[in-house]
C-alpha cells in the first residue's frame, strides 16, 4: 500500500514536470512564418558575454522586423553553455573559448556536432595595483611571476614589494586564454595567490591589494587599476586588430548543426556593421569584421 | 593576590555585559553600514526601472518582483505539501521506525547544503526535466529547503493544540481529518503562520541554490502582458528569472555598469530592508491573530 | 542555512503567546464532552476513527498527508542517488583513486597530467567552520546568559529580534560585507592579502551566531528553576551559579547547537567564496588564501561541462558535503540521547 503510493506520486510528478516540459520545448524551436520570424531564442553560457548578448538581444527584439522572436540570454559560464546546447536545451551556447578545448578526451565528438559563430573579439590586459611603478613587463617576465620564478618587484625593475597574483582558477576560460596567448605556457597554483573567476572581483582586489598582478577583459578596466604593455604593446584595440598584441580570445555562440532561421536571423543581426560598430564596441569588445587577422584554434595566425 | 568571590563576580558580570555590547554592536554595525551605503540610492525609480548593461542608472525592477514571485510560487507548492506532512506527523503517524525515520529525512533535509540543492536542482529539474533555467525549476529548488521547515512549523503547530479541543472535535462525530481541518488546523494557524513568513523572509535571500536553477538574468518583461503562458509575461513560471539575491552577486562579480558598486549597496539595502518587514510582518500577524481569535470567542 | 530555522521557530513560538492560550480560551465550553473519549492517544481513538473510516473523508486525509510525506522521502532519495552517481563516476567511470581524492594535495583538474587532490579543500572546509565555531561559542554563551540572566526584558524585546534579524541576511550581503570591511582591516593589521581562513571563519562566525545563540538561549530557559535557586540560596554568587549549575547543565545543548553552526558554515557557499581567495592548496597560515569543499564548486562548476572528469570531480566534492551532512546530524543526534540520559 506505502509502496504502490510512492510509486504513484512519482510518477504524478514527474509526468507534471515532464509536460511543463515539453511545452516549452515547442514553445523554443523557432518556426518561420509568412511575414516574418517567430519563435524564441535560449542563448546561454559565458558570464562575461552575458552582457553584451542581452545588449544586443534588446535591440534585436526592439526591432519591428523580429517583433515575433523572443531571445533570452543566460549565464551560467562557458561550461553551462555548451553542454546545454550540446544537449539541445539551449539554442545557442555562448563560450569564451573553442569548444573543443572543453569537450576532451571522449567527449571530442559531442564538439564537432557544435558549429562555431564568431561574434567579437576580446582583448585583455595585464593589470597591476596603482602603486607598482613599472609600465612594462615582457613575456619571460611575465611567465616567470606566474609560475613563481619571480616573487619581488625589484627582480623585474620595480620596488621592493611582494607580488601578489591574482589568478584564476584552472578551469576558467579567461585564464586558459592569458596563458596559451601570453604566457605561452600553463601558470602554477602557487600556494597564496588568489583565485577569482569573475572579473568584478578580480579588479577590486588587484586595485585594492598592494603588490598585486592580475589580467582582466578590456570592457573591465576603469581607472581603479593599472595596465601594463606587453614586450612594450599596449593592449588597444588597434594593436589587437593589427595583430601585434596577442593576448585576445574570440567570443563564440555555437549552435548544434546549423541553426535556425530565427537563430539565424540573430546571429547574423549580431554580425551587423551597425551592432559591431555601436554595442560591441561601447562594452569595451572589438569588432569582429575589423579584425586584420584571423586565428584558428591552434593558434595559429592568418593575415586576412 | 586571590579575588573574593563579589570580585569575581562583578568580573565575570562585566565580561558578560561586554560581548552582549559587542554582538549589539557587531549586529548595529552591520546592519547600519549596509543601511548607509545603500539607503541613498534607493529611490521609486530604482525599485521599479530595469537594470541597465552598462550605463549609469539601472534599477531592480524585475529582480524585485522575481523574487517575490519566485516566494509565491514557493509557497504554493510547499505550503500544501509541508502542511500535510506536518499533519501526518503530528497526527496520524505511530511511534516506530518509520516516523523515527521520516524524522531524520526532516532534519537532514533541512540541513543540507544549499549549493548541493542547487546542483541537484540544475541536474535534475534544469537539464533531466527540461524546465531550463526558469521560476518554476527555482522554487521547485527551493521547496527542498522549505518543505522541512514547514513540517516542523505544523507538527509544532499541531501539537501545541489543547488535546480537549481535538477530542471534543472527535466526540462531536466528526472524522479524525474533519477534526484536524475544521479544529485543529484554525487553532494552529497563528503558529503556522508566524513560522512560514519566518522562513519566507530566508528564501528571499537565497542565492546559490538560484545560480544554478532559476538562472542568473531576466528576460525583458511586459508588465501588461498577464498571461502566464506568453514568454514575455511576468506570470510566465517557465522563464528564467534573476532574483534581488542572485542580482547583487551578479553585479558584484561581473557589473560593467560605472554604478554597479551602489547598485549592490541599494540592492542590499533592499534586502535587508524586506528580511526586517518579514520578522516585524510575523510578529505583527502573530499579536493580531491571536487578539482577533481571543476576541472571537 | 537551514540548520538554523528549527531553533529560531521554536523560540519564536515562545515569544508568541498566541499558540497556545487561544486554544486554552476557546476549549473551554467543549471540555465537557471530552471525557468520553478517554485518555485521547491514537489508540484510544481507534474504535471511532475506524468506524469513519469508510466515509471518503478520513480515506482522503489519510492518502493526501501520506502522499505528502512520500513527497519528502522521493526527495531526500533523489538528491543522494543523482548526487551519488554523478560523483561516484569519478571513481568509477573516470578511474580517479579514491586514495588520491581523499589523501592528494595537488588539485590540477586541467593540468598535464591531471591531478585530484582534494585534501586541501577538505582541510580548508573543516578549519574555516571550526575556527568559525570557536569565534561564535562564547559569544553565543554570552549572549544567552545576558538573555536569560542578566537583562531577560531587554534580552526578549531588543537582543533576540536583532539575533533573528541576523540568521535572516543573505549570506551574498555577508559576502559583501566580508569582502569590502574585514578584509581590508585583515590586510593591514596582519602580514598577507587578507583573504584566508581568518577571514572567511569571521565572516562564517556571525552568520553561525543566531544558531548557536537560539539553542542555548532555549536549553537555559527551559532549566528546572530550582537549579538556579538551590545555587543561589546556598549563598553562591551569580557567576558561581552560571559556572557551575548553568553551564554543565546547558553543555550537551551548547554542544549541539555548536554542531548544527558547523554544519552550516562547512555548507556555505557565497559568502565564503568571496572572502578565502581560493587557492587550491593547503595555507601556512590562516591569513593565506585557501580553500574550501564549497567555493571550488561554485567557482567551477559552471566552466566545466557535464560528463567530463572535471565536472564530475566536483560531483564528488558535493557527494562529499552530503556525506558531512549525514555525519554532522549523526553527531547532534548522539549528542541528544546522551543528554537525555
Amino acid at each position: 500500500m506505502k509502496k504502490t503510493m510512492l510509486v504513484m506520486m512519482t510518477m504524478v510528478l514527474a509526468l507534471t514536470l515532464a509536460a511543463c516540459g515539453s511545452k516549452n520545448g515547442n514553445e523554443t524551436s523557432g518556426g518561420g512564418g509568412a511575414e516574418g520570424l517567430s519563435g524564441s531564442i535560449l542563448a546561454a553560457g559565458s558570464t562575461a558575454m552575458q552582457p553584451l548578448v542581452e545588449q544586443v538581444a534588446n535591440k534585436f527584439m526592439a526591432d519591428s522586423k523580429y517583433s515575433g522572436i523572443t531571445v533570452q540570454v543566460q549565464g551560467g559560464g562557458s561550461g553551462t553553455g555548451l553542454t546545454q546546447v550540446s544537449e539541445g536545451q539551449a539554442d545557442i551556447g555562448n563560450s569564451d573559448i573553442f569548444a573543443n578545448e572543453k569537450f576532451k578526451d571522449g567527449d571530442a565528438t559531442k564538439a564537432e556536432e557544435l558549429v562555431d559563430h564568431q561574434v567579437a573579439v576580446v582583448a585583455m590586459s595585464t593589470v597591476v595595483n596603482k602603486d607598482i611603478a613599472i609600465d612594462n613587463l615582457t613575456k619571460q617576465q611575465l611567465v616567470d611571476i606566474f609560475t613563481g620564478k619571480v616573487t619581488n618587484w625589484k627582480e623585474v625593475g620595480g620596488a621592493d614589494a611582494k607580488i601578489v597574483i591574482v589568478n584564476r582558477p584552472s578551469s576558467s576560460g579567461t585564464r586558459k586564454t592569458f596563458e596559451k596567448y601570453g604566457l605561452g605556457t600553463a601558470s602554477e597554483d602557487l600556494p597564496g595567490n588568489i583565485q577569482e573567476d569573475s572579473s568584478g572581483t578580480v579588479k577590486k582586489l588587484v586595485g585594492e591589494t598592494p603588490g598585486a598582478i592580475g589580467y582582466l577583459a578590456l570592457s573591465y578596466l576603469d581607472d581603479s587599476v593599472k595596465k601594463l604593455k606587453l614586450d612594450g604593446v599596449e593592449a588597444t584595440p588597434d594593436n589587437v586588430k593589427a595583430g601585434t598584441y596577442p593576448i585576445w580570445a574570440y567570443q563564440h555562440m555555437y549552435t548544434k548543426g546549423e541553426p535556425n532561421e530565427a537563430v539565424k536571423a540573430f546571429l547574423d543581426f549580431m554580425l551587423t556593421d551597425d551592432i559591431q560598430k555601436t554595442d560591441v564596441t561601447e562594452l569595451g569588445y572589438i569588432a569582429i569584421n575589423e579584425m586584420q587577422v584571423t586565428r584558428d584554434e591552434s593558434g595559429k595566425i592568418v593575415k586576412k | 593576590m586571590r579575588l573574593s568571590n563579589k570580585q569575581v563576580d562583578r568580573i565575570a558580570t562585566g565580561v558578560f555585559y561586554f560581548f552582549a555590547f559587542l554582538i549589539i554592536v557587531i549586529l548595529g554595525g552591520l546592519i547600519g553600514y549596509i543601511l548607509y551605503r545603500g539607503i541613498g540610492h534607493i529611490s521609486f525609480d530604482f525599485l521599479t526601472s530595469p537594470p541597465q548593461t552598462f550605463k549609469v542608472g539601472g534599477g531592480i525592477g524585475p529582480q524585485l518582483f522575481n523574487s517575490l514571485f519566485l516566494l509565491v510560487l514557493t509557497m504554493l507548492i510547499t505550503v500544501p505539501i509541508g502542511i500535510g506532512a506536518g499533519i501526518y506527523m503530528a497526527e496520524y503517524s505511530r511511534p516506530g521506525k518509520f516516523t523515527d525515520f521520516i524524522r531524520l529525512v526532516v532534519e537532514v533535509l533541512s540541513s543540507f547544503p544549499s549549493i548541493v540543492v542547487g546542483l541537484f536542482g540544475l541536474l535534475v529539474f534544469v537539464n533531466y526535466f527540461d524546465l531550463k533555467f526558469s521560476l518554476l525549476a527555482g522554487a521547485l529548488a527551493l521547496t527542498v529547503f522549505n518543505l522541512p521547515l514547514m513540517v516542523r512549523i505544523t507538527e509544532q503547530g499541531i501539537r501545541g493544540v489543547p488535546r480537549e479541543q481535538k477530542e471534543a472535535g472527535l466526540a462531536l462525530g466528526l472524522t479524525r481529518w474533519k477534526t484536524i481541518t475544521k479544529v485543529m488546523l484554525p487553532v494552529a494557524l497563528p503558529t503556522i503562520l508566524t513560522g512560514t513568513i519566518l522562513a519566507a523572509g530566508r528564501v528571499f535571500g537565497e542565492a546559490a541554490a538560484l545560480l544554478f536553477t532559476a538562472g542568473m538574468s531576466s528576460p525583458r518583461l511586459d508588465f501588461t502582458d498577464w498571461n502566464p503562458f506568453s514568454p514575455v509575461s511576468p506570470l510566465n513560471p517557465l522563464r528564467p528569472a534573476e532574483t534581488l539575491a542572485v542580482h547583487i552577486w551578479k553585479i558584484n562579480s561581473e557589473g560593467i555598469a560605472p554604478d554597479a558598486a551602489q547598485i549592490a549597496a541599494g540592492a542590499s539595502t533592499v534586502l535587508i530592508i524586506t528580511v526586517l518587514l518579514f520578522n516585524l510582518g510575523s510578529r505583527w500577524l502573530g499579536r493580531y491573530m491571536y487578539r482577533k481569535l481571543t476576541a472571537s470567542k | 542555512m537551514k540548520a538554523t530555522i528549527e531553533p529560531s521557530t521554536r523560540s519564536s513560538e515562545g515569544a508568541n503567546p498566541a499558540a497556545p492560550t487561544p486554544g486554552e480560551a476557546v476549549s473551554q465550553p467543549m471540555n465537557v464532552s471530552s471525557n468520553q473519549s478517554t485518555g485521547g492517544k491514537p489508540s484510544g481513538n481507534k474504535p471511532v476513527a475506524r468506524k469513519r473510516s469508510r466515509s471518503g473523508n478520513e480515506w482522503f486525509g489519510k492518502t493526501y498527508t501520506m502522499i505528502c510525506v512520500s513527497v519528502l522521502i522521493i526527495t531526500i532519495f533523489s538528491i543522494v542517488y543523482f548526487v551519488a552517481s554523478k560523483g561516484l563516476a569519478t571513481f568509477f567511470v573516470n578511474g580517479v583513486s579514491l586514495k588520491e581524492f581523499l589523501t592528494g594535495v595537488k588539485w590540477a583538474p586541467d593540468g598535464e597530467p591531471q591531478t585530484f587532490g582534494a585534501l586541501p579543500f577538505i582541510t580548508g572546509s573543516f578549519m574555516t567552520s571550526i575556527l568559525a565555531a570557536c569565534i561564535s561559542a562564547p559569544l553565543a554563551f554570552c549572549a544567552a546568559i545576558f538573555m536569560t540572566e542578566l537583562m531577560p526584558k531587554f534580552g526578549k524585546t531588543v537582543m533576540q529580534p536583532v539575533i533573528e534579524l541576523l540568521a535572516g541576511i543573505p549570506s551574498v550581503v555577508y559576502g559583501f560585507v566580508g569582502l569590502s570591511v574585514i578584509v581590508p582591516f585583515l590586510r593591514s593589521v596582519f602580514p598577507g592579502q587578507g583573504l584566508g581562513i581568518a577571514a572567511g571563519a569571521i565572516v562564517l562566525s556571525i552568520m553561525i551566531l543566531p544558531t548557536i545563540t537560539t539553542i542555548a538561549t532555549d536549553a537555559m530557559s527551559n532549566l528546572p528553576r530550582g537549579l538556579k535557586e538551590g545555587s543561589y540560596a546556598l549563598g553562591a554568587t551569580r557567576w558561581q551559579t552560571i559556572s557551575r549549575s548553568i553551564l554543565p547543565a546547558v553543555l550537551p545543548a551548547m554542544l549541539t547547537g555548536v554542531v548544527l553552526g558547523i554544519a552550516r558554515a562547512f555548507g556555505e557557499a557565497l559568502a565564503v567564496q568571496m572572502v578565502i581567495g581560493n587557492a587550491p592548496h593547503i595555507p601556512n597560515s590562516l591569513f593565506e588564501s585557501a580553500s574550501t569543499l564549497t567555493s571550488v564548486i561554485t567557482l567551477s562548476m559552471g566552466n566545466t561541462i557535464m560528463g567530463t572528469v572535471q565536472n564530475n570531480v566536483l560531483w564528488s566534492l558535493a557527494l562529499m558535503l552530503l556525506t558531512m551532512t549525514f555525519v554532522f546530524i549523526f553527531i547532534v543526534r548522539v549528542l541528544e540521547r546522551r543528554s537525555l540520559r
